[in-house]
Order: structure tokens, then sequence, then C-alpha cells
């Protein structure tokens, strides 16, 4: 595997600099797990408050975005980066895009949440939800990680598994459509329910193209859109 | 604690530094060769200029160590490396400008359209006109903005008639992108020219000779930043006609200009490859650490 290290520049304040953005990425990676957490756990426990503070969250999460870019784009007109500083600076100017994102679908979760926290008649498939909830909070902060320490082989297996999350997600579409046929008054309620399944599985799809970007950053070559196998085997 | 004491330990202790290994200190030749071969692709389907195992020495100090490289038909290709690293050197064999030097030896073969440019039938003044030079400052002969241009052309006879030298002069002046600025003072001395305007005219200098490779020695270090990019919009359109190899200090001026890139560190050519792929994934951890800005 690549060594890949982004300080050591002769000018110091370049290093300060691609330090303390790559940090503010690591600060706003934690808020948006803390969201889909939230987002997740309000929507379980019908806490109405929660889902409230996952979009004042949501607020946070998007002046991160604004600072990150405004630093991003310093850096760029100022030390013209090349090479894998210049990877660096790409990869967190896409990587703030998706986290932005992440905070979009966790808020949606709380939106939801707040609007489900009256209903009383409560229907019996919150375990499936709440296990899909699960492995995609576990493929996003294992994203995270793997960007954190720049880690192409844990940015591969951790992509791997959004394949796993897609099926899960359809079996409990599936289930929810046969939800619907049988009560047809839960049908509105079931909708929520889909959009919740749905945000979370665009988050696995967000973790998976911070990994993209990680492996990119790492080793310089642009995986999106291809088969990952192939290029797990070509560059580990 | 006495003196005598004090000295005995004095002599314990640098009879212990002499007994330690003191640490070697690499040289040159042990670094060059720790370095491996060439990253990359040296050779070029349609070569215009071929280095091999290319080795300069000056004196007995080697500044160059078996570089292999080829310039291509219609391309840029830009020099970079830290100060000393032998690329201005290696720039200055390919129109045998080291040939002035004496205690300067090359060894190894650089030909130029397959023809071997140190063999004893070259003759190296028609070999410069073929392979001009542009160099760091911009040095115009002390004469006319005209006699600057018309003075390789003539001295090569290039020129039948004074309208044929003033034909090739408007039209080097044109092509180096400064005709309309002195069209009107041709006769005023060179020298009289801004430092941008004078590195231009140097450059139709070169262009009147007819060359086929035009070698450039760090041509905008002199100049602003307008100068500048007049000169780098100037490379990009005389690619058409020439090969050119630029040695530059400025990275941003190497991806700018140039479609090849090769690195030279310590007289040996490290990596070599598309300026796109040097600038976003170079393979030479040296490369990286010099494009980067992290060269200690």
């Amino acid at each position: 595997m690549k060594r890949f290290n982004h300080e050591g520049h002769t000018a110091h304040q370049f290093d300060v600099e691609l330090n303390d953005v790559k940090h503010k990425v690591m600060n706003m990676g934690g808020l948006v797990e803390s969201m889909v957490h939230n987002g997740l756990e309000a929507l379980m426990n019908m806490d109405a408050e929660l889902g409230k503070q996952v979009s004042d969250d949501d607020r946070r999460a998007n002046q991160f975005e604004l600072d990150i870019d405004e630093d991003c784009t310093r850096i760029l007109a100022r030390r013209q980066p090349a090479a894998s500083d210049l990877r660096l600076v790409l990869t967190i100017i896409k990587t703030i895009s998706d986290l932005e994102r992440i905070g979009d679908e966790a808020e949606k979760l709380g939106r939801i949440s707040v609007k489900l926290a009256n209903e009383v008649d409560v229907p019996t498939y919150y375990k499936e939800l709440r296990h899909l909830g699960d492995h995609v909070k576990t493929m996003l902060r294992e994203s995270l990680d793997a960007f954190t320490r720049m880690d192409v082989e844990a940015a591969f297996s951790t992509a791997a598994k959004d394949e796993a999350i897609d099926q899960e997600y359809a079996t409990f579409s599936r289930l929810l459509i046969s939800h619907m046929m049988e009560n047809p008054r839960h049908v509105s309620h079931a909708l929520d329910m889909s959009w919740c399944a749905r945000s979370l599985e665009r988050i696995a799809d967000h973790s998976c193209n911070i990994c993209e970007y990680v492996i990119y950053l790492v080793e310089g070559k642009d995986i999106r859109h291809a088969n990952l196998d192939d290029m797990r085997k070509k560059l580990l | 604690m006495n003196d005598s004491s004090t000295e005995a330990d004095t002599e314990k202790l640098v009879s212990m530094n002499i007994d330690q290994d003191i640490p070697h200190e690499q040289t040159v030749e042990e670094i060059v060769a720790s370095l491996g071969d060439t990253v990359g692709q040296t050779r070029v389907d349609n070569p215009k200029m071929s280095c091999t195992d290319v080795n300069v020495f000056y004196a007995d100090k080697q500044a160059i160590f078996g570089v292999d490289l080829d310039i291509a038909d219609n391309e840029v290709i830009s020099m970079i490396g830290p100060s000393g690293c032998g690329k201005s050197t290696l720039l200055r064999c390919l129109n045998r400008m080291n040939d002035t030097i004496p205690i300067c030896k090359v060894t190894g073969d650089l030909t130029l359209d397959g023809e071997n440019i140190y063999g004893k039938n070259t003759d190296p003044v028609l070999l410069r006109a073929r392979v001009g030079m542009v160099f760091q400052k911009p040095n115009p002969f002390p004469k006319s903005i005209y006699e600057n241009v018309a003075y390789g052309p003539r001295l090569h006879g290039l020129s039948r008639n004074k309208a044929d030298l003033d034909d090739i002069v408007v039209t080097s002046l044109k092509k180096a992108g400064i005709y309309n600025e002195v069209k009107d003072r041709l006769d005023q001395p060179g020298t009289g020219l801004s430092g941008g305007q004078q590195q231009r005219l140097c450059i139709a200098r070169t262009i009147a000779c007819s060359p086929e490779v035009i070698l450039m020695d760090e041509p905008c270090s002199a100049l602003d930043p307008i100068a500048t990019a007049k000169i780098e919009e100037l490379i990009d359109e005389l690619r058409e006609n020439y090969s050119i190899a630029i040695v530059t200090h400025s990275m941003q001026q190497a991806a700018r200009v140039s479609q090849r890139t090769a690195y030279f560190h310590l007289g040996k050519l490290v990596e070599v490859g598309g300026t796109d792929d040097i600038f976003t994934n170079p393979k030479h951890e040296l490369t990286e650490n010099y494009i980067t800005g992290r060269f200690g």
C-alpha cells in the first residue's frame, strides 16, 4: 500500500492549512454521523425533540460545508497544490458535498420522526428499519474511519458493503408493499417508512462515494463507475 | 573531581568516539545508484532527438548519470528539478553548448533525426542553427532589432537578397508575437526594448534560423507575469512547427506548457511521463516531494 502523508512541506504553513481543513472534515463527519444516529433514534423512539435537534444540526453541517469549501478555494488559489496535495483538496471538496447530503437525509429522518411522534397505531416493521439503519451507520462510520486513516483497504471493504445494503433496502420495500396491501389504513405511515428507508439507502451510497474518494486520494486512481473487485485486485 | 580524572575521562570519551562507527555520508554516486531506473516511458514513437546513456562530467565531477530520453516531434517537454540536478546541463548538451567548456566531457549517444550530433562530421554551428536556444536572461545583440533577427539567416546564407531577408525578419518577428510592437522601430537598438520584448526578440532571432528544435533555459524567469503569459502562449503556437525542450523552475509553467515532463535529481532522470500524470499522480516519491514542495 502506498505511503500517504500530507505533511513535511517546506512551507510549514501549508501543512497547517491542510491539517486544519482535514480536521474540519473529520468534525463535519462526526456531526453527520451523530445526526444519522439521532435521526434514527428519534424515529424509533418517537422522540420529536430529538428529531427537531437533527434539523438544527443540519444547519451546522451546512455551515461546515461552506467553511470548508472556502478553505479549499483559498488553498487552491494561494498554494496551487499538485499531486497528492491536489488530490487531497479535491477529495475534501467532494467528500463534504456527500457529507452535506448525508446530513440532509438524516434531517429527513428527523422531520418524519416529528411528524410520526404522536401516532398511536404503531406497525411492527420498525425492527427491520432499525436493522437497516444499524448497517448504514456502521458503513458511514467505517467510511469516515477510512478517510481519517487514508486506508485504502478499509475503503474497499466498506464500499463493498453497499450491495448488501441495497438488497436489504429492496427486501424492506417488499415488506412495506405487502404490509400496505394487507393494511390499507397504514399506507400513509408505510410510505413515510419507505422514505426513511430510502434516506438510509442513500446515506450508504454517499458513504460508498467517500470510500471511492479515499482510494482516489491515496492511489491516484479514479475507481468510480468501475468494477470494485477488479480495481481491488489491481491496486492491493 | 580533580584535573587528572577529567583528563582521563576526556581521553576515554575521545577513544570511545573513535571506536564508534562514524556515520557514513553517502556520496552522490551512491545516492544516484540508490535511485534505481527511470520511472516512466523515456522513449516515444516519433523521436526528434534521442539521448541514450548520456553521462556528462565537469572534470572529475559527474553531472549527468546515464540519461535516456527522447524529445518527440511537435511536443513541448519540460525538464524540472532542484538546482544542480543537471537539467540545464542536459539541455546544453542537445546543441553542444557544452563544447565551449573545456573541462566538460559528454559520453553516450545524442541524435537528431537519428544522426549523432557529436559525430566527427557534425558542424556545431550548423547544429545550433537546427537546434536553437533561448536563454534565461534576454540577451539581444547590441544591434538594431532588425539586425538581431537578420544576423543568423545572413550567417547561414538563408536569404538570397534583401527582400528575402526582410521577409524572414518580419515573419520571425510575427511568429514571436512581437512584430506589431516593434514594426515602426526596426532600426532601433534591441537592447532598448522591455525585458519581455527582448526575450521575444531572442525567440524571433532563434526562429529566424529555421530551427527544428528550440531549447529554452528558464525563458521566463526574468519576466513579469504578463510577459510570461505571452511567451507561454507563443510556446504553445510554436509547438505546431517545432520540438521544444524547456527547463523551468516554475512547476506551474511546466504544467501549463508541456505535454511531457521529466524530473531530474542529482543528475539522474528520476521520472518522465505525461505532464497530466506527473502533476496529479507521480509514481516516484522524489517527484512527488519536489512538485508538492516538500524538498528539505
